[in-house]
């Protein structure tokens, strides 16, 4: 595709776009399943919340 | 009213959230991925503008980042204002997930600004009214990410992050109006007072990247939250563990 003679600009616009949102998405994902292995580690050792354990 | 009053409680409770954001996610980011991808083929397929050419097409990602990275704020102090007088269970949570997700917005409208004003103004920057306003937004998501990692105390960081989202929220009209500041930035086309100015060939595909792009950031907020929701629970888990400790170390005396 000919994007004329600032092709480039145009290019690394739509890359910076692609790597920021990239980099969003793949800590958005490894926090989150950081946060469910520790819960899980912490329930297997027989912890529970306060609000699980009452009635 | 008794209906409405449910739904607040329904949705203040973060179990329910939970649960109804694991249903929405997967929909919400199927339909952030096919507009997006719609958006940029359109984008691509556009007549070249009359005036920039092809390098106009940078407007498709420009524009819906800077629109984004004041609603990111704006969500924040929506949020920050739902924390400091309603007190909603949810409130911090949706402030402190916003605020780098609103910053990855600001930083991808000033470096797509930058990439489209090198080749349009002959800089890539320029200490125009509008820029600099844009860059202190920036500084102020910064500002809110810094606060709140500096102070121990959950419920007094959120308290004093809140309190600086809401003084911030001058930046807003301020990046409004800034184009009419003797700026070299061009002024509103779509949002503006009367029809927009821009050739509808070119304004569907903007349309529909923004609203793509919209959803990517309500999507990338909602799993923000969770991931809150969850580093919390994780830290109640861990002060419970450590109680439980404390309570079989030290029996109670018998009576």
């Amino acid at each position: 595709m000919d994007l004329g003679p600032h092709a480039a600009y145009i290019w690394a616009s739509f890359g910076a776009a692609a790597l920021i949102l990239l980099v969003l998405v793949v800590w958005l994902v490894l926090d989150g399943r950081q946060q469910q292995k520790m819960i899980a580690e912490l329930e297997a050792r027989g912890v529970r919340r306060r609000s699980d354990t009452s009635g | 009213m008794q209906q409405a009053q449910s739904l607040t409680q329904r949705l203040a409770n973060p179990t329910r959230f939970m649960e109804l954001s694991a249903t929405l996610l997967p929909w919400l980011t199927v339909a952030a991925v096919v507009l997006t991808v719609i958006g940029l083929v359109m984008g691509f397929a556009a007549p070249v503008d009359y005036q920039q050419g092809h390098t106009a097409k940078i407007m498709y990602v420009h524009v819906p980042a800077a629109w984004l990275s004041m609603a990111g704020y704006s969500l924040i102090a929506i949020s920050s204002f739902g924390l400091l007088v309603f007190r909603h269970p949810l409130a911090d949570v949706s402030a402190k997930a916003a605020a780098p997700i609103g910053a990855a917005f600001t930083l991808l409208c000033l470096v797509t600004g930058s990439l489209w004003g090198k080749p349009m103004w002959g800089a890539f920057w320029v200490w125009d009214p509008r820029l600099t306003s844009v860059l202190i937004l920036f500084f102020l998501y910064i500002g809110l990410i810094a606060l709140r990692s500096a102070i121990e105390d959950e419920a007094l960081a959120a308290k004093l992050t809140a309190i600086l989202a809401l003084t911030g929220i001058v930046i807003l009209p301020v990046i409004k109006f800034s184009v009419d500041w003797n700026s070299l930035h061009q002024p509103a086309s779509v949002m503006r007072i009367g029809a927009p100015k821009i050739h509808p060939s070119l304004l569907w595909p903007l349309l529909v990247m923004a609203v793509g792009l919209t959803i990517a950031f309500v999507a990338l907020h909602m799993k923000g939250m969770r991931n809150e929701i969850l580093r919390r629970r994780v830290r109640a888990l861990r002060s419970a563990e450590v109680q439980m400790a404390a309570g079989a170390a030290s029996p109670l005396p018998a009576e």
